[in-house]
C-alpha cells in the first residue's frame, strides 16, 4: 500500500527561475507563506526551517536542490501538540516550463495513515500556493487569514 | 438524480481575489469560459434537471450533462460527460462540483470530481491533468484580466487505458 500523500499544481505565468527564487528566498516567503520565513540556505544536507514570528514550526533537510527545477526537503512538524510526534514527512517541488508558463508540482509524502498533519497540510498548501500565483502574477498576495483544517467540515 | 453513491476521485482547492458573484459568472458564462477553458463554451441552464453543456470552439459538443444542484454563487453541481462513443456505458457518468465560498477579500473555489464506482489512475489521469490547468489559467483571467496559455493534449495513459476498454476517442 502507497503511504498517503499530498499533491498540488499550479500553473503560474512566471519563468523558473524567478518561480525558484520565490520559492527559496526568506524575505519573499513572508509575503505568500501568511508570514512565514523559510530558514535555510538551500545547499544539499542544509538545515531547513519555518519560522513564523520567531516561532519554529518544522524542521527539515535539504535533500535535492537541482536550480531551477526540483527541490526536496524533509519536513517534520514541531510545534503543535498532536502532530508533533508524526514521523518525518518529505516535500518535493518540480518546476518545469510550459510554453510561457511554469507547471509547478508540489508533492508532500510519507505520511502515516489517518495522519492529522496531512489534514493540515492539505488545506494550507493550496492557500500558500494560489498566494504564491497571485503574488508572481498580480504582483500582491491575497488578503485572508491563513485557512485551518477545523474549517473543512 | 441521486449522487449519493458517487465517490470523490478528485480535489482541487484554489483561492481567488475575486467575488463569488464573478467566480459564479466564470463557472456559468460561455464567453468568459472560452477564455480559460481550452476555448469551450458551458451553458448551463438555471434549474436543477436542465442543460449543462459544453461546446468546442467549432461548435461541436464536447461534454453534456444535467444540472444536479444549483445555488448561485455557492454551489454548482453537474454531471460532466464527455461525448466520446461508449464512454458513458463503460465508465458511468461523472459529477463535477463547484463549492465558493468567501475566504477574508478571496474566494475559495473547490473542485470535486466524483464517479459512481471506482475507475483506474489512468482513467482518472484526464481530470488530474486537465483541472490545474483550467482553474489555474480562471485565477489568472479573474485576477489579471488574462488567462493562461497552456497547450496540452490529453494524457497518452488515459487514450491507451480508453482504447484498451474500447472507447473510441477523437
Amino acid at each position: 500500500m502507497p503511504r498517503p500523500e499530498f499533491v498540488y499544481v499550479s500553473y503560474i505565468k512566471t519563468t523558473p527561475e524567478r518561480l525558484w527564487e520565490a520559492l527559496t528566498s526568506s524575505e519573499f516567503s513572508k509575503r505568500y507563506w501568511f508570514g512565514t520565513e523559510l530558514r535555510s540556505d538551500f545547499k544539499v544536507g542544509s538545515s531547513f526551517a519555518l519560522v513564523t514570528n520567531g516561532a519554529t514550526s518544522d524542521i527539515g533537510e535539504i535533500l535535492e536542490a537541482d536550480r531551477p527545477r526540483r527541490l526536496s526537503y524533509t519536513f517534520k512538524h514541531v510545534l503543535k501538540e498532536g502532530l508533533r510526534d508524526e514521523p518525518v514527512t518529505k516535500v518535493v517541488l518540480t518546476l518545469e516550463p510550459y510554453g510561457d508558463v511554469v507547471k509547478l508540482t508540489l508533492t508532500h509524502e510519507g505520511f502515516t495513515p489517518q495522519s492529522k498533519l496531512l489534514d493540515g497540510i492539505s488545506s494550507g498548501w493550496p492557500a500558500i500556493m494560489s498566494n504564491l500565483k497571485s503574488l508572481m502574477e498580480a504582483g500582491e498576495a491575497l488578503a485572508m487569514p491563513p485557512p485551518c483544517a477545523e474549517d473543512k467540515q | 438524480m441521486t449522487i449519493d453513491k458517487f465517490k470523490p476521485t478528485l480535489v482541487y482547492t484554489i483561492y481567488i481575489k475575486s467575488t463569488p458573484e464573478k467566480v459564479w459568472e466564470a463557472l456559468t458564462t460561455g464567453e468568459v469560459s472560452a477564455k480559460y477553458f481550452f476555448g469551450n463554451s458551458v451553458e448551463v441552464a438555471e434549474r436543477i434537471g436542465g442543460d449543462f453543456i459544453v461546446r468546442q470552439p467549432d461548435g461541436a459538443l464536447h461534454i453534456s450533462g444535467e444540472v444536479v444542484e444549483y445555488d448561485p454563487p455557492r454551489k454548482l453541481t453537474v454531471t460532466f460527460n464527455v461525448n466520446w462513443p461508449a464512454l458513458i456505458e463503460k465508465l458511468g457518468p461523472t459529477l463535477v462540483s463547484y463549492e465558493i465560498e468567501p475566504a477574508g477579500d478571496a474566494v475559495r473555489l473547490t473542485l470535486t470530481e466524483s464517479h459512481d464506482r471506482p475507475l483506474s489512475d489512468d482513467i482518472l489521469s484526464g481530470g488530474r491533468q486537465g483541472w490545474p490547468a483550467i482553474l489555474s489559467s480562471l485565477k489568472s483571467l479573474l485576477e489579471t484580466g488574462h488567462p493562461l496559455v497552456v497547450k496540452m493534449a490529453p494524457p497518452t495513459r488515459m487514450l491507451a487505458a480508453l482504447k484498451a476498454l474500447g472507447i473510441a476517442t477523437p
